[in-house]
C-alpha cells in the first residue's frame, strides 16, 4: 500500500466571477521513502494539491471530491485531533516563499520551541527542546544555531530562512516532506545548496519526499518518479528517466523543449498560447486550446490515462489504440 | 481613425465598468450610496418637498410647540413649534455644504503640498512643509476646529474656516507617503530621464497613482467632517440660530429630554445615517481602488 | 497664536461692557496687548518656559495653575477610556477575524458601523438617558456622589488615591462614576480597532507562516492568540495613537455633558468666554498629552514589531 494515494481529487476556489475549477480529478500516489517530482508552469494546480494534503487549503476553497489516502485512511475525512497528530508526527511542508513562511515578529528561537513543544507528547525540558532544535538546525546545515535561534527572520538571509524552515519541517517529516518549489525563490546557486541538502536529508531519514518545481533541470536528478501537470489535470506520469527521454505527452514535449539548452541549438520557442481559464475549462482535454495535434475527441472527452510504455502513462487521445485506457 | 476612437471608448467603458463591479461587490456599499443620493436628494430639493419650508427658518408658533411625531408632523415639532422633518431636512443641507466646503478648501492645497514634499523629498522646504502638517496633526482636529472657531464669532462660514484648517495636514501626510516612495519607482525615473518637467511627474505620474487613496480618504472623511461640524454645533461655536444644523438641533433639544425626547433624537437619528452613509460609501471606493478583489 | 490676531478685545471681553475704559487700558497693558504682535508672542513664548503661562482672564489665576488643578481628572477619564477601549477592541476584533463571514463577525460588523457613525455626545446623551436617567444604574454627573469627600490628592486621580489612601469605597464610587463617560468616550475607537483587527487577522490568516504553523501542529489557541494577535495589533495599535487624539478632542464636549470637572470642561468654557491665555494653554496640553500617548504606542509598536525595533537601532 502507498504511503500517499490521491484519487480523483477535485478541489475549486470561490471567487467572484465564479467557481474556479482547478483540480479536475487528479490521481497519484507516493510510496514508502519514494522522491516523487510534480512538474508543471505556475498556477496549474499543484500548490493546491499539496495544501489539500496539508488541510491548509484557503478558506474560499470548494472540495468538490476524491480522497486521499493516507495508509488506506482518508485524511479528508479524519476529524481535526487525528490530523493535528498527523501534522505533529509524519508530515511537513516547505514553502516556496521562506520570508514568507516565518513569523515576522517572532524570534526562530520562539517559533521552534513551540514547534518542538507541541510536537510531542511528553512534557519535554527547555534544555530538551534546545538540544532538538540546535540538534536540527545542524541538520539543515546552518552555522552557528544559537545566532540563528535569537535572530528575527528578517535578519537572515534567503538561504538561511529557507534551512531554517527545512530544520522546523524536519520536527514532523517522520513519514513524508512536501517540498513546494523550495528554491524558486532564491538564487540558483542558492536553489542548488538547498536541493542537495533535500535530498541527502530524505534519504538520510528514508521518508518520502514530493518536490515541486518547475525546474525541470534540477528536478531530473533529484526524484524517482515524475508527475506532470497541466490546468490541474496529471498529463503524464512515470519514472524521471523515461518521462525526460521519452516524453509522450504534447504537453510534456512542448516543457522540456522549452528548457534552454547548453549546446546552443538556438533559443527555445515556449509554448504558444496560456493556460485556460479555470472558470469555464475546456470540457475535454484541458490542453486542447494548445496543443498542436489537437483532435475533434480532445473537445469532447477527457482524455483517460494510456500506459505508453512500462509504468511510463499519458493521459492523450494520440495514444488510443482501440483499447481503453487505464483509468486511473 | 475610426477604429481607434472605437477601442479607446472600449477600454474606457472596460476600465469603469471594473471599478463599478468591485465597488458593487460589497452590497453594503450600495446601501452606503444610496443613503447619501437619497440625502443629497433631499438636501438639495428641500424648499420644495418639505411640508413646511417655513419651520426652516425664524418660525414661531407657540400653539404647535413640542407636539409628539404624528401623521401632520411625523418627527414632531421643536420648542418653537417649528416641524422637525422640515428642518432635518434642510440640516442635511448645512451638513453637506460643511461637507463640501471643507473638502474643496483643504484636500486640494493639502495634495498639492504633499506632492511637492514627497517629489522634493530631500530638499529643505519639503521638510518645513512636513513640520508645519506634523504641527497641526499634533492638535487633535476637533480641537483645533474649536479653538479657532472660538476665537472667530460663531459662524457657519468660520466654523467651516475652523475645520478646513484642521483637514490639510492630513491629506499633505497621505500623498507626501505615496509620492516619496512612487518617485523611485522606474516609471518615474524613466519620466525624468526623457526630461519631464516636475510639474508633470507630479501631476501626471506620481497624482494618478494616489487618487484611489486620495479617494478613499475624502469619501471617509466625509463622515468625520460632518462629526466636527456638529460637535462645533453642540457646543454653540457653529452654525447660529436659526440656522436648522443637525448638531445644533440635538443640543437645544437636549434640554427637553427625556420627555420631548424626538426634538433631539431625530436629529441626532438623521446625523448617524449620513456618517454612516458615507463610512460604508468609502469602504466601497475602497474596495474600488484595491487589487484584492479580484 | 492665531489667537493674538483676531478680533474681539480680550481686556475688554474680560472686564465686561460696562467697566470704565482706564481700567480695560490698564489691563491691556499689564497684558502687553498694545504691544506689536511679534513682541507679545515673545513674552508669551519666554513665559512658557519659565512657568508663566499667562493669566486666565476667566479666572484670574495663572493658567497653568488652572491646567494642573482641572488636568487629573481628564487624565483619569482618558485612561480609563483607553483600558475599556482596548479591553473590548482586542477580543471583538479577534472574534471578528477569526470568525470571519459568520454571524459572530456580522454582527461585530454592525456594531462597529454604528458605532463609528455615532457622535461621542449622542452616545453621551443615550447613555445618561438610558443607564442614567432611565434605569438608574449609574450616577449621571461629576466624579463622585456628593455626600463623598474627594480623597487627599496624591496623583489626582480619585480612583487610584482612593486605593492608596485606602478609601476604598471612595475608590469604587469613582470608578462607578467613571464607567459612563469613559465608555461614551470609547465606543468610537472600539469600533474602528476592531474593525482594523479583524481585517488584518483575515490578512494574516491567509499568511503562509499562518499555513506552516498550522501544518506544524500547533494548537489553535496557541496560532490564535500568540502567533497570529500579535502581527495583528501592529496596524491597530498604529491606528489607536490617532484614537487617543480623538478622545482627548472628544472629552471636551463629554465632559460638559457629564459635568465633569476636568481641563478640558475648563477649556471649553475658556473658548466660550475667548479666555486666550487659557484656550492657548488648552490647545498645548492637549498637545502634549497626544504627543506623550503617541510616544507610548510608538514603543508598544516598536515592541511588537522587531523589524522596527532594529530599524530605529541601526539609524542611531
Amino acid at each position: 500500500m502507498p504511503l500517499i494515494q490521491v484519487k480523483d481529487l477535485r478541489v475549486g476556489y470561490n471567487v467572484y466571477e465564479g467557481l474556479l475549477k482547478v483540480l479536475d480529478g487528479i490521481n497519484f500516489f507516493v510510496e514508502r521513502k519514494e522522491k516523487v517530482g510534480i512538474i508543471g508552469e505556475s498556477a496549474c494546480g499543484k500548490t493546491t494539491a499539496m495544501k489539500a494534503i496539508m488541510r491548509i487549503l484557503a478558506k474560499n476553497s470548494v472540495l468538490m471530491g476524491g480522497k486521499i489516502l493516507y495508509d488506506g485512511n482518508d485524511i479528508l475525512r479524519m476529524n481535526d485531533t487525528q490530523f493535528t497528530e498527523i501534522r505533529r508526527k509524519k508530515f511537513s511542508m516547505i514553502f516556496q516563499d521562506p520570508s514568507a513562511a516565518l513569523n515576522p515578529v517572532f524570534t526562530i528561537r520562539q517559533q521552534f520551541y513551540d514547534i518542538i513543544r507541541y510536537s510531542s507528547n511528553q512534557r519535554m525540558t527547555k534544555d530538551m527542546i534546545h538540544e532538538r532544535a540546535v540538534e536540527l538546525l545542524k541538520q539543515a546545515a546552518l552555522p552557528e544555531p544559537e545566532r540563528i535561534l535569537d535572530s528575527y527572520p528578517f535578519q537572515l538571509s534567503g538561504g538561511m530562512k529557507q534551512r531554517v524552515n527545512i530544520a522546523m519541517a524536519l520536527v514532523s517529516a517522520n513519514e513524508l516532506l512536501i517540498a513546494d518549489e523550495p528554491g524558486t525563490a532564491l538564487d540558483v546557486t542558492i536553489e542548488d545548496q538547498i536541493l542537495r541538502l533535500l535530498k541527502k536529508i530524505v534519504e538520510e531519514r528514508r521518508i518520502s519526499i514530493i518536490l515541486i518545481s518547475h525546474a525541470l533541470g534540477t528536478i531530473k536528478h533529484f526524484v524517482d518518479r515524475i508527475y506532470v501537470m497541466y490546468a490541474g489535470t496529471i498529463v503524464e506520469s512515470g519514472p524521471t528517466e523515461k518521462v525526460f527521454k521519452n516524453p509522450k505527452h504534447p504537453y510534456t514535449q512542448l516543457l522540456i523543449d522549452s528548457v534552454p539548452k547548453l549546446t546552443g541549438e538556438g533559443v527555445p520557442e515556449g509554448i504558444p498560447g496560456i493556460v485556460p481559464s479555470y472558470l469555464n475549462p475546456p470540457h475535454g482535454c484541458r490542453f486542447v486550446t494548445r496543443c498542436p495535434y489537437a483532435m475533434q475527441v480532445c473537445k469532447e472527452k477527457v482524455p483517460p490515462s494510456y500506459e505508453v510504455e512500462q509504468l511510463h502513462y499519458a493521459s492523450c487521445f494520440l495514444y488510443d489504440n482501440g483499447e481503453n485506457g487505464k483509468d486511473e | 481613425m475610426m477604429i481607434q476612437k472605437k477601442s479607446w471608448a472600449g477600454t474606457l467603458t472596460k476600465k469603469y465598468g471594473r471599478y463599478w463591479y468591485k465597488f458593487k461587490s460589497n452590497k453594503i456599499s450600495l446601501v452606503g450610496l444610496g443613503v447619501i443620493v437619497f440625502v443629497a436628494v433631499i438636501a438639495i430639493f428641500a424648499p420644495w418637498i418639505t411640508p413646511y419650508p417655513t419651520s426652516a427658518g425664524l418660525y414661531v408658533n407657540f400653539s404647535q410647540q413640542k407636539l409628539p411625531p404624528s401623521l401632520a408632523h411625523p418627527f414632531g415639532t421643536d420648542e418653537f413649534g417649528r416641524d422637525l422633518l422640515t428642518r432635518v431636512a434642510f440640516g442635511f443641507r448645512y451638513s453637506l455644504t460643511l461637507v463640501a466646503v471643507v473638502l474643496s478648501i483643504s484636500v486640494a492645497p493639502g495634495v498639492v503640498l504633499g506632492l511637492i514634499a514627497g517629489y522634493y523629498v530631500n530638499r529643505w522646504f519639503s521638510a518645513v512643509i512636513m513640520r508645519i502638517a506634523d504641527v497641526f496633526v499634533a492638535v487633535p482636529p476637533l480641537l483645533l476646529a474649536l479653538s479657532v472657531a472660538s476665537v472667530l464669532t460663531p459662524s457657519a462660514i468660520n466654523a467651516m474656516m475652523a475645520v478646513s484648517l484642521a483637514w490639510w495636514p492630513w491629506y499633505t501626510r497621505l500623498v507626501y507617503s505615496i509620492a516619496s516612495s512612487l518617485r523611485n519607482e522606474d516609471y518615474v525615473k524613466a519620466a525624468e530621464l526623457v526630461g519631464a518637467s516636475p510639474t508633470h511627474i507630479m501631476f501626471k505620474e506620481i497624482f494618478p497613482n494616489a487618487l484611489g487613496s486620495i479617494l478613499t480618504k475624502v469619501t471617509l472623511d466625509a463622515g468625520w467632517v460632518i462629526l466636527i461640524g456638529a460637535a462645533l454645533s453642540y457646543v454653540g461655536l457653529g452654525a447660529q440660530a436659526p440656522t436648522p444644523d443637525l448638531g445644533t438641533m440635538i443640543s437645544e433639544g437636549s434640554q427637553y429630554l427625556p420627555a420631548s425626547w424626538w426634538i433631539s433624537i431625530f436629529p441626532a437619528c438623521a446625523i448617524v445615517a449620513v456618517i454612516l452613509g458615507f463610512n460604508l460609501l468609502g469602504d466601497g471606493v475602497n474596495d474600488m481602488f484595491s487589487s484584492s478583489i479580484k | 497664536m492665531i489667537a493674538r490676531v483676531l478680533p474681539g478685545d480680550p481686556a475688554r471681553l474680560a472686564l465686561g461692557p460696562r467697566a470704565p475704559q482706564q481700567a480695560v487700558d490698564a489691563l491691556r497693558a499689564e497684558l502687553h496687548l498694545n504691544d506689536p504682535i511679534f513682541v507679545q508672542y515673545w513674552y508669551w513664548l519666554s513665559g512658557v518656559f519659565t512657568g508663566n503661562w499667562g493669566i486666565s482672564l476667566f479666572t484670574q489665576r495663572n493658567v497653568l495653575i488652572d491646567v494642573s488643578e482641572f488636568l487629573p481628572a481628564t487624565v483619569e477619564l482618558i485612561l480609563a477610556a483607553a483600558i475599556i477601549d482596548l479591553a473590548l477592541a482586542i477580543p471583538l476584533g479577534m472574534l471578528a477575524g477569526r470568525m470571519a463571514n459568520t454571524f459572530v463577525d456580522n454582527t461585530v460588523r454592525i456594531i462597529s458601523y454604528i458605532g463609528i457613525a455615532i457622535p461621542a455626545f449622542v452616545v453621551a446623551i443615550i447613555l445618561q438617558l438610558t443607564l442614567g436617567y432611565g434605569l438608574h444604574i449609574f450616577p449621571i454627573i461629576g466624579r463622585l456622589d456628593q455626600s463623598i469627600q474627594p480623597p487627599p490628592r496624591i496623583t489626582g486621580l480619585y480612583v487610584i488615591d482612593g486605593l492608596i489612601t485606602g478609601n476604598f469605597s471612595v475608590a469604587a464610587n469613582a470608578l462607578w462614576h467613571l464607567v459612563l463617560p469613559a465608555f461614551a468616550l470609547a465606543l468610537g475607537p472600539i469600533a474602528q480597532e476592531a474593525r482594523i483587527l479583524r481585517s488584518s487577522v483575515v490578512e494574516n490568516l491567509n499568511k503562509d507562516y499562518t499555513l506552516a504553523e498550522i501544518s506544524h501542529g500547533l494548537p489553535e489557541r496557541i496560532i490564535t492568540l500568540k502567533y497570529l494577535m500579535k502581527p495583528s495589533l501592529i496596524p491597530m495599535i498604529t491606528i489607536y495613537a490617532l484614537d487617543i487624539s480623538s478622545q482627548i478632542a472628544n472629552a471636551f464636549l463629554i465632559e460638559l455633558i457629564f459635568n465633569w470637572p476636568g481641563f478640558s470642561r475648563y477649556g471649553l468654557n475658556a473658548m466660550l468666554s475667548k479666555d486666550l491665555n487659557a484656550i492657548v494653554a488648552t490647545v498645548m496640553v492637549a498637545g502634549i498629552m497626544f504627543v506623550v500617548a503617541n510616544t507610548i504606542v510608538d514603543l508598544v509598536v516598536s515592541y511588537l514589531d522587531p523589524r522596527i525595533r532594529f530599524q530605529a537601532e541601526s539609524e542611531e
